[in-house]
């Protein structure tokens, strides 16, 4: 009988090749760091400082850190190279996955690396209102800051949300195998706290 | 490490690793094989069981993780939803080469314990997780259908 790290590894290895199959997203930029939000202080003009940090904070936005569990439609990508999940999930009515197929069959609190499975306490898929895939900066930013596609929260929640929740925090501490999120997170939040202050302005859509 | 766990209404302690995944526990250090490795990835389904009611992969859950969750394994299922999909699965003549069945009929029940009456999306949706390699799924989707007429009554 094989050992079960070489079965596990075996059955990854063939999974993953179907999965690659499956593959239709661009992959990544990889692994770039982020500019302090004090850099960007000699930008004079006050809009363009705020777009200009808005762009910065976009590397974190549109990391598969964060758009994979921000798909377009009801099923979520995964991985670096952005495949669709394997097994196939679902939204589901709460995010939290189908009936019968909720995420925490599979997705623990933490992540456990044996099985490569990446974990948190509330792990699920953003609402459908809350989708990044396959839009630009400027949508989403303009997404961020409405009260009808954002969950209801002003721009002062939106730093908390960013700072504090725990799946957001999850991207830079993603587990092996995964690409965590640029910088840190106290670099995003800073940079998010500084496009606030500067007015919140939007890049073009 | 001794973990202490609750599976199947006992509580068990076992001396494993923290990071020895809950399946091993049950299969080697509690002798509950009615519960399958398939893949150790979380992508077959053959290692479902119950973490508080809810379908949970076992092999890719750290007993540590365990705590106080009170765990089922196909060993202890009972009930009228087991009681349907066994009489179904057993109608339907489901299994072929049965390895994956456990974790199909755990998944199964699961279920039917939320949606009463299934369609063939949810029942699609429920079970893509459950992998079969003798490709028994057309069965499994009729006897899924079938424990849910038995229930209905």
């Amino acid at each position: 009988m094989p050992g079960r790290a070489g079965a596990a590894a075996a059955a990854a290895l063939l999974l993953g090749a179907a999965s690659a199959l499956a593959q239709s997203a661009p992959a990544p930029q990889p692994g770039a760091d982020l500019r302090p939000a004090s850099s960007f202080a000699g930008i004079a003009d006050q809009r363009d400082r705020s777009v200009a940090l808005f762009n910065e904070i976009g590397k974190v936005l549109l990391h598969p850190r964060c758009v994979n569990c921000h798909p377009a439609t009801e099923r979520p990508r995964q991985g670096d190279a952005r495949r669709l999940h394997q097994p196939m999930v679902v939204r589901g009515k709460d995010g939290h996955g189908a009936p019968g197929l909720a995420c925490a069959t599979c997705h623990g609190k933490q992540n456990f690396d044996p099985a490569g499975i990446p974990g948190d306490g509330h792990w699920a898929l953003a609402p459908a209102a809350m989708a990044w895939e396959g839009r630009t900066l400027g949508q989403i930013c303009e997404q961020l800051k409405d009260l009808n596609r954002n969950g209801s929260r002003d721009l002062a929640a939106i730093v908390r949300h960013v700072t504090a929740d725990t799946l957001v925090l999850w991207g830079w501490n993603p587990g092996k195998g995964r690409e965590p999120a640029p910088g840190t997170n106290a670099q995003f939040g800073e940079l998010m706290q500084a496009w606030v202050d500067s007015g919140a302005a939007c890049p073009a859509v | 490490m001794v973990h202490s766990i609750n599976v199947n209404g006992t509580t068990h302690r076992v001396d494993v690793d923290d990071d020895t995944p809950l399946l091993w526990v049950l299969r080697d250090n509690l002798g509950l094989t009615g519960t399958k490795f398939g893949c150790g990835v979380a992508q077959c389904g053959a290692c479902t069981v119950y973490m508080d009611g809810q379908p949970l992969r076992s092999c890719s859950l750290p007993v540590s993780a365990v705590g106080d969750a009170r765990i089922t394994t196909i060993e202890a299922l009972a009930g009228k939803e087991a009681e349907a999909v066994q009489a179904a699965w057993v109608k339907h003549d489901v299994p072929q080469c049965g390895y994956c069945q456990s974790g199909q009929v755990m998944s199964a029940i699961a279920l039917l314990k939320e949606i009463r009456k299934p369609t063939d999306r949810d029942i699609d949706l429920a079970m893509t997780g459950n992998l079969c390699r003798c490709t028994t799924y057309v069965r499994i989707r009729a006897a899924i259908h079938d424990a849910a007429r038995t229930l209905e009554g």
